[in-house]
């Protein structure tokens, strides 16, 4: 394809989930709610991965985002009839597993002759982590330069966040639904737009422009009215909040947009929100396939709820990949317990510490311990000022540590404060603390060419 | 005149490991330059001392009329480590907001800048 078979051509890419957890509707009401070419569903956030092998470890079937699987459901008449493709990271650990289900689904709706799915793979590094270490790749944390062998026993999962070139080519190869592990999440945007433009691997600024694209509507809603600060008060119908589309042209310029008779709103202000959520240093947004410069991005209001996004500029990636690697690191637990006025705040700090001192009197030993007064200072600490005497304030109480045991020990303390503690404390209804495995994450960087990735597109 | 963020700015905030950035973005283009002179790194970092454990870092972003900072060691470790109910920094966006700014009288007219006698200057200063 050319870009002078395209001057007037428009690309719809929609979102439909910025996150595993993200609204059920979402993906339907995109597929039903007017035109869209694409639909990007983004599972994946640092601690998913983390998640996922858990999962996969408790059955190896498992390990991918099975909301999923109900989201192409929703949907299979957009897919099988009207050739909506659909591209998501669902596939987590576990991205052969995830086409397994998908296809089972296609089978139960009769649709299994219409569909096409891509899988990619090669992301994950956990079962070359050893031979990688050995061949001098120290995959030093990314935030304390610690080398990984700090914590080589105790890793979980270790994957390359991958770029737009191996969907490209299942794109390519006709499949209507592409799975991938972890792709970058912007990739899952960028990729369809690289696809039907016929953008070049060295087309830089198009390429930041299709990753910018990605980054404004990987979160879904929230550049669309979601979470969205400026004049929250008056954002229309939330109930019914319209997910963003990217209307992208072959030059690069694309315009966000969302469903007619949708809630939210689409401004300059909820735009750049979301351009600014998550950002390190805007001259220098890495990616696989780029580094974006977010500096150069303008914005112009062209209608109602319509932002154009012109002026990208981008410049040549680094000889990296960003790994993300989970691994144990100990087990947590937080118990609250609620006190009420006259002098909640006073009460819960008694409580905090009373419980303190039954600790150390147990001989407990804790990598960290941290109260928290929600309704005090719990989100803002010493900047909120003075409460005053609040209706009522939760104690929080969270403990972590590598023994297991103690943090169990901990965990039947928190109810005898009800009866042996201070007055006016209630809703402790949902019992005992969980006891739960922390399974951190490990920021690396390895050389782009040790990670090959593979493309299978079925049926 | 006492300003305060909220007032002139919005922000959005989240995290990386162990680290929150908060995007502020002027309300009005013209008071973008009201961030650029006077919410500098030095005065973010005394604002969130005692909150944060690391250095602060800013960037600017005039054609969004926006600054990003960020705040290192805000997360307790961040992610699945961290023990806050504010893990993943969403909120420090609002914590930001709370900042009071002394701008000189004349600039404050001259901008439209919205004050109030009602917000007290923030004391804390990088010297203390």
């Amino acid at each position: 394809m050319s870009t002078s078979d395209n001057s007037n051509r428009i690309v719809r890419v929609a979102a439909g989930q910025g996150f595993w957890g993200d609204w059920l509707e979402a993906p339907r009401r995109q597929a039903e709610g007017g035109p869209i070419d694409y639909l990007m569903l983004d599972y994946l956030a640092e601690v998913t991965m983390s998640i996922l092998q858990k999962q996969k470890e408790r059955d190896p079937k498992m390990g991918y985002a099975r909301d999923f699987i109900g989201a192409v459901e929703s949907i299979w008449p957009a897919i099988a009839e009207r050739g909506v493709r659909v591209i998501a990271n669902a596939g987590g650990v576990n991205p052969p597993a995830c086409a397994d289900a998908v296809r089972q689904s296609a089978e139960r709706a009769g649709v299994s002759k219409s569909v096409r799915i891509g899988v990619v793979t090669g992301d994950d590094l956990l079962p070359r982590l050893d031979e990688l270490i050995a061949g001098g790749h120290v995959l030093a944390n990314m935030e304390t330069g610690e080398p990984l062998s700090a914590v080589r026993d105790r890793v979980l999962s270790a994957n390359a966040y991958i770029g737009s070139t191996p969907i490209v080519e299942a794109l390519s190869k006709k499949a209507n639904i592409v799975i991938t592990g972890r792709s970058t999440d912007t990739a899952l945007t960028m990729a369809p737009l690289r696809f039907e433009f016929g953008w070049g691997a060295e087309d830089w600024d198009r390429l930041a422009a299709g990753i910018i694209a990605g980054h404004i509507i990987e979160c879904g809603a929230q550049c669309s009215g979601g979470n969205c600060l400026y004049d929250w008060q008056n954002i229309p119908d939330l109930a019914n909040v319209g997910y963003p589309i990217v209307e992208a042209s072959a030059d690069g310029t694309f315009v966000i947009a969302k469903h007619p008779n949708t809630g939210g709103r689409i401004s300059i202000r909820s735009v750049t929100e979301q351009l600014v959520y998550e950002m390190g240093d805007p001259h220098s947004y890495i990616t696989p396939d780029v580094v974006a410069d977010f500096t150069s991005i303008r914005l112009e209001d062209t209608g109602e709820n319509r932002v154009r996004v012109f002026g990208i500029k981008g410049r040549p990636p680094t000889d990296k990949l960003k790994v993300s690697i989970a691994y144990r690191a100990g087990f947590k637990a937080v118990g609250t317990l609620v006190y009420s006025w006259p002098d909640a705040l006073p009460k819960a700090q008694l409580a905090d510490r009373v419980l303190r001192e039954r600790l150390d009197n147990l001989g407990l030993r804790f990598d960290k311990v941290l109260s928290e007064f929600v309704g005090a200072s719990a989100t803002h600490g010493p900047l909120a000022g003075d409460p005053g005497d609040p209706p009522e304030v939760q104690l929080r109480f969270g403990v972590r540590g590598e023994d297991k045991s103690a943090v169990e020990r901990f965990t039947r303390e928190i109810a005898p404060l009800v009866l042996n503690g201070p007055p006016s404390v209630t809703g402790f209804a949902g019992g005992r603390p969980k006891v739960e495995e922390i399974v951190a994450y490990w920021p690396a960087l390895v050389d782009k060419s040790v990670v090959q990735t593979r493309v299978e597109v079925l049926g | 005149m006492n300003v305060r963020l909220l007032d002139i700015a919005h922000a959005r905030s989240g995290d990386k490991g162990d680290t929150a950035n908060v995007g502020l973005i002027a309300i009005d283009p013209s008071w973008y330059r009201v961030l650029e002179r006077y919410v500098t790194r030095e005065r973010v970092a005394a604002h969130f001392r005692g909150i944060i454990t690391g250095k602060v870092e800013r960037y600017e972003l005039p054609n969004l009329n926006a600054l990003n900072f960020l705040l290192h060691g805000a997360l307790d470790g961040g992610g699945t480590l961290s023990l806050k109910t504010d893990a993943q920094g969403k909120v420090f966006s609002t914590a930001m907001l709370r900042m009071v700014l002394d701008i000189p009288d004349e600039e404050a007219r001259a901008l439209k800048l919205p004050g109030s006698k009602q917000w007290p200057t923030y004391q804390r200063s990088p010297k203390e």
